[in-house]
């Protein structure tokens, strides 16, 4: 198929409005409209003199000695005032910010509640807003939240390197054992990498949406658990096509393959530090030997699954180090982060962005899956759903499964 | 080791130098972290014993923060304690006396505990309503008038015609807005009583704040002897009864969030009403106080008096207690009883009353007697 002829230059359309003109005056008349609107308030008739439907959320609790405080934010549409707090259904005094005791819109607040908690033992709070409606929150189980002190630093650090930089780099070590496979045997780990990573996805995404269900509703934390991985996966796809590792079958390529997969592994383990982190400061978890060894064993895959690419090439030792630590080390920050002072909403923007990368390297490893065909030959579907990959995937999904089971 | 740290540099490893690397690094690892460990827990060690040396064993007040603004309410709980109407009294032909009262529903947004605001439905915009009180043999006429948004009527415990007995169907029947109707009746029999709405949905009606206490006192003239000098104490016309300090407390609670459960609970609508505002009484002063219990959802409320005892009349139709020597006394929905006692000899200072059902207690049903020389 040919173009008769190339076009002639389009001209300008006719008029002589200058663009930002253009540009502006459907918004100069949306806000006519939105002030016309605002002004006949038509849906206020239609409501009546309903009282406002408030929302409140409590983002983050902390237990110091004798005193429980409570950080808020407002996600309705209206103010709340805040006038009584109960503690396990007694009224209580307690001293808040702002001290008008109102907040507006997704105005944050600070609730100062002294009160001789017990340890390891449930508290309900319960805040009585002037319109008299109830909110209620409650402490599953009390412990002192963890104080910024060295002590806790240094525990949380060791615990996120337990969980993420020490499995990630065992998991490498198998890399000499990668490199000895077959064929079809490093076919079948790569098979296994997709499956894990498969896993990880679900489990990425099912961490986030459990997770947003605590955000208040204001933010969309659900729908932005889906967009933020779906950019987070166009972003690495982007990065991932620039030249010089753009081309998969040269060893750069495939390094790129395993960073993104480190990338996506980091972010992963990131966000799982920081449900590790929050967990053991609201006293949800028990911090145990136990778990933490779970935790280890069950990311020991993720090792595996960044040396699978580069099962051909010989990258060097600084690279390993530098993938395991991209991979791993984010736990850390993950665990401090989440241990001092928790966000329901940055956990649930950095799994997100975990899930978009898995995703992405789901595709880039998939696509080693498929045997190279020879010029002009057409790929075959059995060529790409043999026992080989299926049973790797499979083994993949099964062995994440079973560790994950250490740790539930 | 400098073998491996070339192979390091070069940048290519072999696979049983990788696994020594590892086991070294490993090692390494451990013998650190271990170290560390101890450290952090050591630091911990003494963390804990700093903060032991500054543990305040109590922290934290029970009660509510801020205060009611009681004017704008309309009515306070201390003037509700002792607020009696006898109505506007005059003659009929038969020489029988006619008390004549008037009392309107209306909508009403009250503060039942600082910064909470209840939109209740109220008798003569108070919560509890009047206290309607009069003698036994008295004519009894109430005008009501319902400027309210629902259809309400009074119910008035008491003897009287089915057709005066305020319920659905019966007689005037639930009451429109902006009509209004006529109870009349004989009071009888003496003793502490209520009145409150009794539309449907009666659970609504009630606990939006329709309720109020309706004593009779007894008639000296019918009674001889012992009975007349207590039927005379009772009675609000003689000197005998003017020197007891008269009290009445509704108990009552509110439903903010309208789950069929109480946030508020209280004498006399106010949480904490009578604990930051202590109720003043003298030493050497009999006291009688009439309770009423109009608490909805719950099925009893209870009242108990801290350091002391009292003798109970349940339901007040009684010149002797039925209850003697009790600090504990409890209701279910709609009972009543008059509590006397008195503090002669006590130690002067704050003596607590309160829900002996602790939540209730404190949920905002708890005050004070502040028990002061008979010169203060």
């Amino acid at each position: 198929m040919t173009f008769e002829s190339a076009k002639p230059p389009v001209n300008p359309p006719p008029g002589r409005l200058p663009v930002w003109l253009l540009a502006v005056v459907p918004l100069v008349l949306f806000a006519a409209a939105s002030a016309i609107f605002i002004s006949l308030a038509p849906l206020e008739r239609l409501a009546g003199d309903l009282p406002p439907i408030e929302d409140l959320t409590v983002t983050r609790t902390e237990l110091r000695e004798g005193t429980i405080i409570l950080h808020l934010v407002n996600g309705g549409q209206d103010p709340v005032t805040i006038a009584q707090v109960l503690v396990d259904d007694a009224y209580w005094e307690f001293t808040m910010q702002p001290e008008s005791h109102t907040m507006s819109r997704l105005q944050r607040g600070t609730i100062m509640i002294p009160y001789n908690w017990v340890d390891g033992e449930a508290h309900e709070i319960m805040f009585l807003s002037s319109t008299g409606v109830t909110f209620e929150h409650r402490i599953e189980l009390a412990v002192a939240t963890p104080e910024a002190d060295g002590f806790h630093w240094i525990v949380f650090a060791l615990v996120g390197l337990f969980v993420g930089v020490v499995p990630v780099g065992l998991g490498l070590m198998w890399f000499p054992l990668l490199r000895r496979l077959s064929a079809d045997g490093l076919r079948f780990v790569l098979a296994l990498t997709v499956g894990l990573l498969f896993f990880l996805l679900v489990d990425t995404v099912h961490e986030g949406l459990e997770i947003a269900e605590v955000v208040s509703e204001a933010f969309h934390a659900v729908p932005l658990v889906f967009l933020v991985t779906l950019l987070s996966l166009a972003a690495l796809m982007v990065i991932g096509n620039r030249p010089g590792v753009r081309d998969k079958s040269t060893s750069e390529g495939r390094f790129w393959i395993a960073t993104a997969i480190a990338i996506g592994i980091g972010f992963h383990n990131f966000g799982e530090g920081m449900a590790i982190g929050a967990a053991t400061a609201l006293g949800e978890v028990a911090l145990g030997t136990f778990l933490v060894m779970g935790f280890a064993l069950h990311n020991i895959t993720e090792g595996i699954g960044i040396g699978a690419p580069m099962a051909r090439d010989s990258p060097s030792v600084k690279r390993l180090v530098w993938l395991a630590l991209l991979a791993g080390a984010p736990a850390i920050p993950g665990i401090w982060i989440g241990g001092f002072s928790f966000s329901p909403l940055l956990a649930v923007i950095f799994l997100s962005i975990g899930a978009g990368a898995i995703l992405q390297v789901i595709f880039e490893v998939g696509r080693m899956l498929v045997p190279q065909p020879a010029a002009g030959t057409p790929l075959t579907r059995s060529g790409v759903l043999d026992w080989v990959n299926i049973g790797g995937v499979s083994a993949g999904v099964a062995i994440m499964y079973v560790t994950a089971l250490l740790v539930a | 080791m400098k073998n491996l740290v070339d192979e390091f540099r070069s940048g290519r490893i072999s696979r049983r130098s990788w696994l020594r690397a590892g086991a070294a690094l490993g090692l390494i690892g451990a013998t650190g972290s271990t170290a560390l460990i101890k450290e952090a827990a050591d630091s911990r060690q003494f963390n804990s014993s700093a903060s032991d040396s500054g543990r305040h064993l109590h922290r934290g007040t029970m009660g509510t923060v801020g205060s009611v603004d009681h004017a704008a309410n309309g009515f306070h709980p201390h003037d509700v304690l002792t607020d009696f109407d006898y109505g506007s009294v005059s003659r009929l032909p038969s020489g029988q006396r006619l008390r004549e009262y008037s009392i309107v529903a209306e909508d009403k947004e009250i503060e039942v505990a600082p910064g909470v605001y209840f939109p209740a439905w109220t008798y003569s915009g108070r919560v509890p309503g009047p206290t309607i009180r009069c003698v036994e043999g008295d004519r009894i006429r109430i005008t009501f008038v319902n400027a309210g948004s629902h259809p309400h009527t009074i119910h008035f415990h008491g003897i009287h015609s089915t057709s005066m007995d305020g319920v659905p169907g019966v007689g005037a029947g639930e009451i429109e807005p902006g009509a209004s109707t006529v109870y009349e009746f004989n009071a009888a029999p003496f003793g502490c009583h209520l009145y409150h709405c009794h539309s449907m949905p009666l659970k609504r009606h009630v606990h939006k704040g329709l309720y109020g206490a309706f004593i009779i006192d007894p008639d000296p003239e019918k009674y001889s002897g012992d009975e007349q000098a207590l039927a005379r104490a009772r009675n609000h016309e003689y000197p005998e009864c003017q020197e007891i300090n008269e009290m009445i407390m509704v108990m009552n609670a509110f439903d903010t969030n309208i789950d069929g459960e109480n946030e508020i609970y209280a004498a006399n609508t106010v949480a904490f009403g009578y604990m930051k505002d202590m109720i003043r009484i003298r030493e050497s002063q009999r006291q009688r106080l009439y309770l009423v219990n109009i608490t909805e959802f719950d099925d009893l409320n209870s009242f108990h008096l801290h350091a002391n005892f009292f003798d109970y009349y349940d339901h007040g139709t009684t010149l002797t207690p039925t209850l003697k020597t009790i600090d504990t006394v409890m209701q279910c929905q709609g009972q009543r009883g008059i509590l006397e006692f008195d503090f002669e000899g006590f130690e002067h200072g704050p003596y607590m009353f309160h829900a002996h059902q602790s939540e209730f207690a404190e949920l905002g049903w708890m005050g004070f007697f502040d028990v002061t020389g008979d010169l203060a």
